[in-house]
């Protein structure tokens, strides 16, 4: 059998990953992957908590995040398609109206 | 027993390995198959951990329905690459990469060394809540508000996404 703490270091991994992901990559697309990466690994460590601990409740968060992540995904791409529209591009730096 | 240290490794270095080519593909296209292939490990993992019902909702709305989107998104705005990433490593990129390894060696540290008790697997325990009946009867009683907040949820995604990507607004 393998001890939770593994699942928590791969969980762990991954997230720093998707932590980089953002940091780095400029286009907002990946951006957007990089966040489901990390969404993704919380999800593992609650999964993994769950069934390590008998409790069902980790699971049932899972389901809710999916569902939260589907409508970011939604809302997100719709977001950028508007951007792109207007700026012809999905490179974060140059997306600075907001910027003072 | 061993088989599934063997699946574990497996799955996990496939997972750790495609998040790593996801944040490093100069194509958004490359990028969204690689984090298809780790949600099918992650789809992998949930099954070496009893959450069935999980692992099958994982691969169809992540993989079936999200990444979908991801990819028509790609596909309608015809992106073209980024460019390499190494012509634009500059002293700020390497700074954050730095400091998430950093926060990763705090975290290794804090799970794997500080002592802590982590608790056993009761599997029989772990397989009756994993299944589509155990996951069935908890979200419909005791997670009933929850489930229903969901729905609204979705209902206001769908409707800002159409009002987001309408031509003009009005």
């Amino acid at each position: 059998m393998i001890d939770l703490q593994y699942y928590l270091f791969l969980s762990a991994t991954v997230f720093v990953l998707g932590v980089i992901g953002v940091v780095t990559r400029r286009n907002a697309i990946i951006v957007f992957m990089s966040i489901e990466l990390m969404l993704n690994s919380v999800n593992l460590t609650l999964v993994a908590f769950s069934s390590f601990l008998g409790d069902s409740t980790g699971q049932m968060l899972v389901f809710l995040v999916m569902t939260v992540a589907a409508a970011e995904a939604a809302v997100g791409l719709a977001i950028i398609i508007a951007l792109f529209r207007n700026k012809q591009t999905v490179n974060i730096d140059e997306i600075n109206i907001l910027k003072w | 027993m061993n088989f599934e240290i063997i699946l574990f490794s497996v799955l996990s270095a496939v997972m750790v390995g495609s998040a790593i080519m996801v944040i490093t593909r100069k194509s958004p296209v490359m990028s969204v198959l690689y984090l298809v292939l780790n949600f099918f490990a992650l789809a992998g993992i949930y099954l070496t951990l009893h959450a069935q019902f999980i692992a099958v909702i994982q691969i169809i709305v992540y993989a079936g329905a999200i990444m979908v989107l991801f990819l028509f998104v790609i596909m309608l705005l015809n992106l073209s690459d980024e460019g390499a990433l190494l012509e634009k490593v500059s002293i700020r990129k390497m700074a954050a990469v730095g400091l998430g390894f950093g926060v990763l060696l705090e975290f290794i540290y804090i799970l794997g060394f500080s002592g802590e008790m982590y608790p056993d697997k009761n599997v029989e325990r772990a397989i009756e809540i994993g299944t589509v009946e155990g996951i069935g009867k908890e979200l419909f009683s005791t997670f009933l508000f929850p489930f229903e907040i969901t729905s609204v949820i979705l209902i206001a995604a769908i409707v800002g996404a159409v009002i987001l990507a309408k031509r003009k607004l009005d």
